[in-house]
């Protein structure tokens, strides 16, 4: 029971994480319609702005400035290169993402050297929470579960009760409409690009100290946030909050099942023999293929519901 | 040099190109008694086995008779495989492989090579020097294995289990687990596995951003036991450590960060010229190990450097060490050190942290020497 408890919060808290970096890129995505490669990149920023800034400033200030720095950097790619290349189409648009996350790295190594940052928190962050059954729940994690839950129910309020929001919505289905009625189309494209990179630099400036700030913090990230959102479908923000939760929880439990599927055999009555060459692969356990059970659920989900969990595109 | 200079990894060949650089650049007329300038071509393989074969090729045409090698064993087996394979194939230009941090211990016996010579110890030897060392260490009863899952966190793991079996047999392992590679962002999962099983001691040999988050969500969780690591040195980790406040961390290697005298002074030096860690000390054996054999055959030629290094005994960063001649394994001593605060006594601070790897207890040759299964063979005969 105490292991189930830990465990649930433990997955929460990762899924909840796994959520705040992918939120903005698939808002990105579903306003846009590009894929943003840099995503991580702009997630690496805000945890080493944000770094450089409570050194100067504080935490609390850092918090807040990181974010939006990152937020102008995103808003500034958007109107200086991305725009110039969407008229021939997404492929370019996914290249020259791809190209800022070189780039973005690059600088990173020159600016801040390839090692790690030592990015601590505010002794405010530092220590229990609380200690359940004997096992201490930091912080930081609840700290992290937070900002997720605030930052859910802010887009949510932007998106559905502002009039900006409605802007939004309905220039994503209806463009040359909302351009005709006198609304700066372009310049609803650049605010969400540039909220989107927000998003994820604020993810990196509350992970990037529960995690290790490094040059090599993009590219661990890279992969699992699109899975989050193929998995939640393309373009929908409920649906990557669901996939995310359920890709914490069922990775935090997996790690706790010692049982392979020699063992499942064996309690069938079927013994594996030592010189079985499926032997290895047999003997893997629930625990050892944990890390890579997102991607598995990415593959059944693509076989099996293209559109992911929520998502409303067919295309 | 044949290392991975770029990529994930890239900031710990970085270290070491220039460690080679360093100690090459400033041997003293004792350590080099052969007076050779050694010049380090650095050659870039991006970690992969693959294309460090291609750069042996390069080596070779350009005429580099020495090539150093390291991190990764799924790199230093192929690579020495290569070497003897182009040995044999072009007579005349004979590359000697320095292996200065492949831990394998396949390259000493089973795969063992007449061209491939190892200046660190393989984990069989470290294993060995730490399961004598908890012999003394009475409050170890429950041990807990984390490490990666290649084959060099399964021997870990291997060796491990024998050592304590021979050295305490009262230990019990009550859990095992294996992390994918540079995969898992969050370490709490096995935190609360290590908690439910009840180990009062962890043995890793996980290395980078593995052992880093490992360290940091103990820390989180508050499971403060001890915790006894390969790579707790390594580029990047002390940082990580520091900003934690796990209680006792030791280090199992060939070195610790407080030498008096010589190491020390390159140490200093090195961080001087490049405000970094000087931790690669194999290195300097290597170095010292070839110049005293030059000296010894009067002559750079491979070949005969190669059968002067069989059995030579010279003066290392431990004292003496030698490279036995049965299977080219350099037998010396091992460290445990100890994480803590830099004091009076150990004063270095290793990646201005504050922090130290003090040390605890020298293990002498003969503890960490471990019996081979290598049947070499010797070109000619």
């Amino acid at each position: 029971m105490e292991f189930f408890t830990i465990s649930l919060l433990n997955g929460l808290s990762y899924g909840l994480m796994l959520f705040m970096l992918s939120s903005g890129l698939t808002l990105i995505f579903s306003m846009m319609g590009v894929l943003n490669f840099a995503h991580a990149s702009f997630y690496m920023l805000g945890a080493y702005f944000a770094f450089a800034l409570s050194q100067s400033v504080g935490y609390w200030p850092a918090l807040l400035i990181a974010p939006l720095a990152v937020g102008l950097v995103g808003a500034a790619f958007e109107q200086l290169c991305l725009r110039r290349v969407h008229k021939w189409g997404h492929v370019p648009e996914l290249l020259i993402t791809f190209g800022l996350s070189y780039l973005v790295l690059e600088v990173v190594q020159l600016i801040w050297g390839r090692n790690v940052v030592p990015y601590g928190l505010p002794d405010q962050l530092q220590g229990p929470l609380f200690t359940l059954y004997g096992t201490q729940f930091p912080k930081s994690r609840a700290f992290v579960m937070l900002v997720a839950v605030l930052m859910l129910g802010a887009i949510w309020l932007v998106l559905q009760r502002t009039r900006i929001g409605l802007v939004i919505q309905a220039a994503l289905t209806h463009p040359d409409t909302v351009q005709a009625l006198g609304h700066n189309v372009p310049r609803v494209f650049m605010l969400v690009f540039g909220g989107g990179a927000a998003l994820a630099a604020l993810a990196g400036v509350v992970a990037g100290n529960t995690y290790v700030t490094e040059p090599a913090m993009a590219y661990a990230v890279g992969s699992i946030i699109f899975v989050v959102v193929v998995v939640g479908g393309m373009g929908s923000l409920a649906g990557a909050f669901l996939a995310s939760i359920l890709i914490g929880v069922v990775q935090t439990f997996a790690v706790a099942i010692d049982v392979s599927l020699a063992d499942l055999l064996g309690a069938a009555g079927l013994k594996v023999a030592s010189g079985n060459p499926m032997e290895q692969a047999l003997r893997l356990t629930v625990a050892q293929v944990a890390p890579m059970l997102p991607y598995l659920f990415m593959v059944l989900i693509l076989i099996f519901r293209p559109r992911g969990l929520m998502g409303t595109r067919e295309d | 040099m044949i290392e991975g200079l770029s990529g994930p990894m890239g900031n710990v060949g970085t270290n070491q190109f220039k460690s080679w650089q360093y100690v090459a650049a400033h041997l003293n007329a004792r350590e080099n008694p052969a007076g050779v300038k050694f010049e380090i071509v650095p050659m870039d393989s991006k970690s992969s086995p693959q294309e460090a074969i291609n750069l042996l090729k390069a080596a070779v045409d350009q005429g580099i008779h020495y090539v150093a090698q390291g991190n990764g064993s799924n790199v230093a087996l192929p690579l020495a495989d290569a070497v003897a394979k182009s040995n044999e194939r072009n007579p005349g230009k004979e590359v000697i492989y320095m292996n200065y941090a492949a831990v394998d211990p396949a390259s000493t016996n089973e795969k063992c090579n007449y061209w491939h010579f190892r200046f660190d110890a393989d984990t069989s030897m470290k294993m060995a020097a730490l399961t004598n060392f908890m012999k003394g260490q009475g409050e170890i009863h429950n041990v807990y294995l984390v490490n990666q899952n290649y084959s060099h966190g399964h021997q870990v793991a291997k060796y491990f289990k024998e050592g304590i079996e021979r050295n305490r047999p009262d230990v019990k392992i009550v859990g095992e687990d294996y992390v994918a590679l540079g995969q898992v962002k969050d370490f709490a999962p096995y935190v609360a596995k290590m908690r439910a099983a009840g180990a009062d001691t962890l043995v890793t040999g996980s290395w980078g951003q593995d052992f880093t988050l490992l360290v940091k969500a103990m820390n989180d969780a508050g499971l403060n036991i001890p915790i006894y690591a390969y790579y707790a040195g390594v580029s990047g980790t002390p940082t990580a450590l520091a900003q934690g406040k796990i209680a006792e961390v030791y280090q199992i290697a060939y070195n610790h960060s407080n030498y008096p005298g010589r190491m020390g002074e390159l140490m200093k030096g090195f961080k001087a010229q490049y405000n970094d860690d000087f931790y690669t000390f194999s290195v300097y054996n290597a170095l010292v190990a070839l110049s005293d054999a030059m000296a010894k055959t009067k002559s750079t030629d491979p070949v005969k450097v190669a059968a002067a290094l069989e059995g030579l005994r010279f003066d290392g960063f431990n004292g003496e060490a030698q490279m036995r001649a049965t299977d080219h394994q350099l037998q010396l001593g091992m460290w445990i050190s100890k994480w803590q605060k830099v004091d009076a006594k150990n004063s270095y601070s290793v990646e201005n942290t504050g922090y130290t790897f003090a040390p605890v207890k020298y293990l002498e040759p003969y503890i960490a020497s471990t019996p081979t299964s290598c049947q070499m063979k010797r070109p000619g005969k």
